[in-house]
């Protein structure tokens, strides 16, 4: 059943208008478990949007709905202005999709991939070889342009995966795990091509399972865990949501660890590994003034390190809790996982 | 673009696809091909003597033996090249290509009809090949008219036509190109147990439906009519009919399959 709180009520206008890809409620699950368990998604036209999750957490589910390759089970979804379940062809016809196995015709020659795909958008013949040639130039690939693809590199065959996703000129660009496998410098290649996607005025969803992508590359980011959307905003705004910057105390001797601990009240223990964690945002006042206090409770750390809040610290306080909707997560949290979601 | 130019237009892409795909690794259609003409060479000079032996009464030339071999090994040569068509089906659905061409606005079924023209085709020039082997070793023609041999393409093309379909299916049902070439096998086996090398009535009792009710032995029987003037009957309408049932049953069962969602 439609939930009916649709922000219009038109029922072909978008719910929110300017956006590339929007979605309400999308669910999906295959026999009893249950993939995708209402996702909902607002990206603005022109933006770079990353799903980050862990494996089997639906990311490539949400791809494959999005880009029409199978049906939502419920919910709905707009891409590039067209609904999903009533305009698939609209939708086809407005998005390239690079998926997670690389989507080239391994025993053909990259060239021949990248003319047939230029045939399949219905290109004029001399505009598709001008289209061709100069994508295999941009893409590094006119060396191997003459090469079955099979021959190539995963970072090769990435690239003309891209390639073959632009011969349509697509105004929504999906990317399932584009670095996934790939060397250093193919993934930073990799990051240099998703840029300049986006300020060609495409807007690309990418998946991914990496932090530093998702920091990287996106605008906005939403992070999948369980099926649902466990939070979603900017980088920035993701490092908000957690109380993750402290200054850590490690200590070599159990029985001065113990003491401090006495002494410090304030601070989270680890008793593992004899470290405190003291809350602060990392100034220059804020550390003063923890030095300080150190001095005056007569505490001397083997080693002092500062930790500010980055996404993994976000990450890892939104999966590790089984509160998808919950703004302000807690550290202390040790509610036991959601039943383990379907491993795709 | 009408949805008829769009089909034509994506459909002939695939083709070209395809053909490109059997142009550049022809080994695995030559390999296929191999079969019936082993076949072929095997029962004329090896068992030739005794197969002769027991065909038109007794006593017969080798070349009579021959001539009575070359429309099942013909049509045995078509169930071998459509086991490459499953194969390669089969490959096709599990490369991540598959899914590019699911998500771009082209023709739904270009992919499959790509494939089973291209089939065909192969079809057709496989028998051609070994058609000029079987020339090459002294096979001919006894009477046939230009009608019947335009007949004769007419019903090997409709042959290949029903295969393919029918391995595309078996292609699109198997998770790997392993599975296919064994789902395919029965397209190579069923022309052993027809009336390609044997009359039925040579044949023990119990096992002559089995041999006389199947799609093979109908389609050879009305290729040797048609070639060397030998009684057809019910065998042309029969070998129509099987042709054309095949060809649907395959076409709905391969666009159920297309049309599910992948795994």
């Amino acid at each position: 059943m439609r939930s009916s709180v649709m922000p219009t009520s038109s029922q072909d206008g978008p719910p929110q208008p300017s956006a590339a890809v929007s979605a309400l409620g999308l669910r999906k699950s295959y026999g009893d478990k249950t993939v995708l368990d209402g996702i909902d998604l607002h990206i603005p036209a022109g933006s770079v949007f990353a799903l980050l999750g862990p494996n089997g957490a639906g990311k490539t589910t949400t791809v494959h709905i999005l880009s029409t390759l199978i049906a939502a089970d419920g919910g709905r979804a707009q891409v590039a202005g067209h609904d999903l379940a009533g305009a698939p062809e609209g939708i086809r016809a407005a998005i390239g999709v690079t998926g997670q196995f690389s989507a080239v015709d391994g025993l053909i020659t990259g060239e021949e991939n990248m003319l047939l795909m230029a045939d399949l958008h219905h290109l004029p013949k001399a505009e598709g070889r001008r289209v061709t040639a100069e994508l295999l130039e941009r893409f590094d690939l006119v060396e191997a342009a003459r090469k079955p693809a099979q021959s190539y590199s995963g970072g090769m065959r990435r690239r003309l995966d891209i390639a073959m996703t632009l011969v349509g000129k697509p105004r929504v660009i999906f990317l399932d795990e584009p670095t996934t496998g790939l060397d250093p410098r193919s993934r930073h290649n990799m990051w240099q091509i998703i840029r300049e996607l986006v300020s060609d005025g495409v807007t690309v969803f990418l998946t991914t399972q990496y932090l530093e992508e998702a920091d990287q590359l996106a605008d906005r980011i939403a992070v999948l865990h369980g099926g649902r959307i466990a939070a979603q905003g900017t980088a920035e705004e993701l490092k908000r949501l957690i109380p993750g910057g402290h200054v850590r105390l490690r200590f070599a001797d159990p029985s001065a660890y113990r003491s401090a601990a006495g002494a410090l009240r304030e601070a989270t223990r680890d008793d593992e590994s004899l470290a405190l964690r003291i809350p602060s945002d990392g100034s220059q006042r804020e550390l003063r003034s923890v030095l300080d206090w150190l001095d005056s409770a007569g505490i001397e750390a083997d080693e002092l390190t500062v930790h500010t809040p980055d996404l993994d610290d976000v990450f890892f306080a939104l999966t590790g809790t089984d509160r998808p909707h919950q703004p302000h997560p807690s550290h202390q949290s040790n509610t036991p996982d959601q039943p383990e979601e379907a491993v795709r | 673009m009408s949805s008829l130019a769009l089909a034509v237009r994506d459909s002939s892409t695939m083709l070209r696809r395809n053909l490109l795909h059997a142009r550049r690794y022809p080994s695995l259609t030559l390999n296929l091909l191999l079969t019936p003409v082993v076949l072929l060479l095997l029962f004329v000079y090896v068992f030739g003597d005794v197969m002769s032996a027991g065909i038109a009464g007794g006593g017969a030339d080798r070349s009579v033996y021959l001539a009575y071999l070359v429309p099942g090994i013909v049509m045995m040569t078509i169930g071998g090249t459509v086991v490459g068509t499953a194969v390669s089906v089969s490959n096709d659905m599990t490369e991540g290509i598959m899914a590019r061409f699911r998500t771009m606005a082209i023709h739904r079924g270009a992919v499959l009809v790509g494939h089973v023209i291209g089939s065909v085709v192969q079809s057709v020039m496989s028998v051609v090949l070994v058609g000029a082997v079987a020339v090459a070793i002294g096979f001919r023609s006894t009477d046939a008219t230009a009608l019947e041999w335009l007949a004769a393409f007419g019903l090997l093309a409709l042959v290949a036509l029903a295969l393919t379909w029918i391995a595309v299916g078996m292609g699109m049902v198997s998770p790997n190109a392993e599975a296919a070439s064994n789902n395919a096998l029965p397209l190579i086996v069923l022309p052993l147990i027809s009336s390609a090398f044997v009359p039925i009535d040579a044949m023990p009792g119990w096992f002559q439906p089995i041999a006389r009710y199947q799609p093979f032995t109908p389609a050879i029987e009305t290729l040797r009519g048609l070639l060397l003037g030998s009684e057809i009957g019910h065998n042309g309408w029969l070998a129509v009919a099987w042709c054309l049932a095949l060809s649907v049953l395959g076409y709905l069962w391969s666009k159920a399959v297309f049309n599910r969602d992948p795994k």
